[in-house]
């Protein structure tokens, strides 16, 4: 059974259809990546499967619980870190996260509240006032909120935006090692990198529709090949290359172009075409795409 | 049960936090009431035979306290939640309608009858008062203050901005309150605006509880009490259904 089935969800406000038929599934155990420029639905899909928000049409199951008809079975199995820096300014971090608990029908939770702090350095501000915090320590609160009841399914919209390193890496050793111990994590964000190095299986998301759904690094393969990059300091580019150039960059009156190649294979006779021309060759550096190539030749790509 | 119950637990605490705003100032406002009204009338107005005015006066001024301040706790709550945006962790969640309409109105019940009972403590010396009937103000009070926390819920889930809630405050309740006869008995009323005051609920609610006291009341108690009751019962069934349907809630 998938951790969280998404079947043909639409959504609109008014004239906006922020989901056009969105259908996905996420299974048990994934580090699971939802990623899209902003405005292409991702917040809109999360607060459907949290039921913040009601699909038009389509259904989502969390391990097998409808959002909406089973509305209590689906919400004791997910915990939602919302994107929005929310809090109740009337109470302590203690008082927030046993009160969450108890919302999830928990009593006596204070073992886990204690570790969930720990795990997010949060445990000198346990008595502190949620005003009192700063942005990155009211962020982890809301982490730790999401985390009281022992989701099995974590869903983090945005969790590292506007965050210090420091706190970004103590999240994603926390999350690590609950999806190592058999969670499900979904994230979006907007940092790639991150994105590349947690996620397994990657959606991405334009208007409200998936344009790509596979793993991180089939993803990488199948679509970008490599760049290689080279500096001419006499001559130009033949224009046999000029199909393959992806982006050029004056500098100092070197001209510098980078070129899409699918294999290292390729490598060598654009250097000899170039040696050919005459061009001399100041610089040049093969890099391996990564997941910002994709995401841009994917977005670029739906245009 | 232990999510409602931590709710409940949880909305008393946000206003026992600021119990000087939430309960201090309206008993406060209440003692002022009593002094100036009292003052100025004691010597022109005797509602009930052998009822002294500013005897008569002190449970309307409770259940006046008791009615605004049930409806303040609900409905300031919700939409400080939503504004904020904190209401999340309270839609996350599996808390059912039942939970969230039975946990906010009970605190708002709270809330009135604490309120209530700080403005019976400081008035209590200004006028000998009898307990004619003391279960009559129970359920009197019981019943008024869950009705307006009710209408309060009602309010705050309807209200975006805080002025749409200042607007249903100060043009529905605050009249209704005023209007229904804490500070006169509406027989002293015109014909017409006796009539009027027979549409406005908070009326039988003044005068059932006054009736707990000086077993005398304008309107029989069993008639006041159940026209209250169809009165919850209805704004109840309302607030319910909107929880429910996740009515500005759950867009």
């Amino acid at each position: 059974m998938s951790a969280i089935q998404i079947t043909d969800v639409e959504k609109s406000y008014k004239a906006l259809r922020a989901l056009g038929g969105v259908s996905l599934a996420v299974e048990e155990g994934e580090f699971f990546g939802l990623l899209g420029p902003n405005g292409a639905g991702k917040t809109t899909l999360i607060s459907i499967i949290a039921g913040l928000n009601k699909a038009d049409a389509g259904t989502v199951k969390i391990h097998g619980y409808d959002v909406e008809r089973d509305y209590r079975e689906a919400r004791k199995r997910l915990g939602v870190v919302p994107q929005e820096l929310v809090f109740d300014p009337f109470f302590t971090v203690r008082e927030t996260l046993r009160m969450q608990s108890g919302y999830f029908g928990l009593k006596n939770n204070d073992a886990w509240i204690d570790e969930v702090m720990h795990h997010l350095d949060l445990t000198v501000k346990a008595d502190a006032n949620m005003r009192a915090l700063s942005g990155g320590m009211k962020r982890r609160v809301l982490v730790a909120q999401a985390l009281v009841h022992k989701p099995p399914v974590i869903v983090l919209d945005e969790p590292t935006a506007g965050v210090d390193v420091e706190l970004r890496q103590t999240l994603w050793k926390f999350i690590s090692r609950l999806n190592r111990e058999g969670h499900t994590i979904v994230l979006t964000t907007h940092y790639l990198e991150e994105a590349q190095a947690l996620c397994n299986r990657i959606a991405m998301l334009k208007s409200g529709k998936v344009v790509a759904l596979d793993a991180t690094k089939a993803l990488i393969r199948r679509i970008a090949g490599a760049q290689l990059t080279v500096r001419l300091v006499q001559g130009v580019l033949p224009e046999k290359l000029l199909p393959l150039v992806s982006h050029v960059d004056d500098m100092n009156r070197k001209t510098e172009f980078t070129l899409r190649v699918n294999d290292y294979a390729e490598v060598e006779p654009i250097l000899a075409t170039l040696r050919e021309a005459g061009a001399v060759i100041d610089d040049m550096h093969l890099q391996q795409a990564d997941l910002e190539d994709v995401f841009i030749q994917i977005m670029e790509g739906e245009k | 049960m232990i999510g409602f119950r931590t709710l409940f637990y949880k909305e008393v605490l946000r206003f026992w936090k600021v119990a000087t705003q939430t309960i201090t100032a309206p008993v406060m406002t209440a003692m002022l009431y009593l002094l100036i009204f009292g003052h100025v009338l004691e010597e022109h107005v005797q509602v009930f035979p052998g009822v002294r005015y500013t005897a008569f006066l002190i449970p309307g001024l409770i259940m006046m306290s008791v009615l605004q301040n049930a409806f303040a706790n609900t409905s300031s709550s919700l939409i400080q939640s939503k504004i904020t945006g904190n209401l999340v962790f309270v839609l996350l969640p599996p808390l059912s309608h039942w939970d969230l309409f039975g946990a906010y109105v009970l605190a708002s019940v709270v809330r009135g009858l604490a309120v209530g009972a700080g403005v019976f403590v400081i008035t209590v010396w200004f006028a000998d008062l009898h307990f004619a009937a003391p279960a009559w103000i129970a359920v009197f009070a019981l019943v008024g203050a869950g009705m307006l926390g009710t209408l309060g819920l009602i309010a705050g889930i309807w209200a975006e901005k805080f002025d749409q809630l200042a607007a249903f405050q100060n043009f529905i309740i605050v009249p209704a309150t005023f209007l229904s006869g804490v500070f006169y008995s509406i027989h002293s009323l015109p014909p017409f605006w006796q009539a009027v005051s027979r549409f406005n609920p908070f009326f039988y609610m003044i005068d059932g509880f006054r009736y707990g006291f000086f077993g005398q009341s304008d309107i029989d108690p069993v008639t006041s009490l159940v026209i209250v009751s169809a009165f919850f019962v209805a704004v109840a069934a309302l607030a319910i259904h909107m929880l429910k349907r996740g009515y500005k809630l759950r867009h």
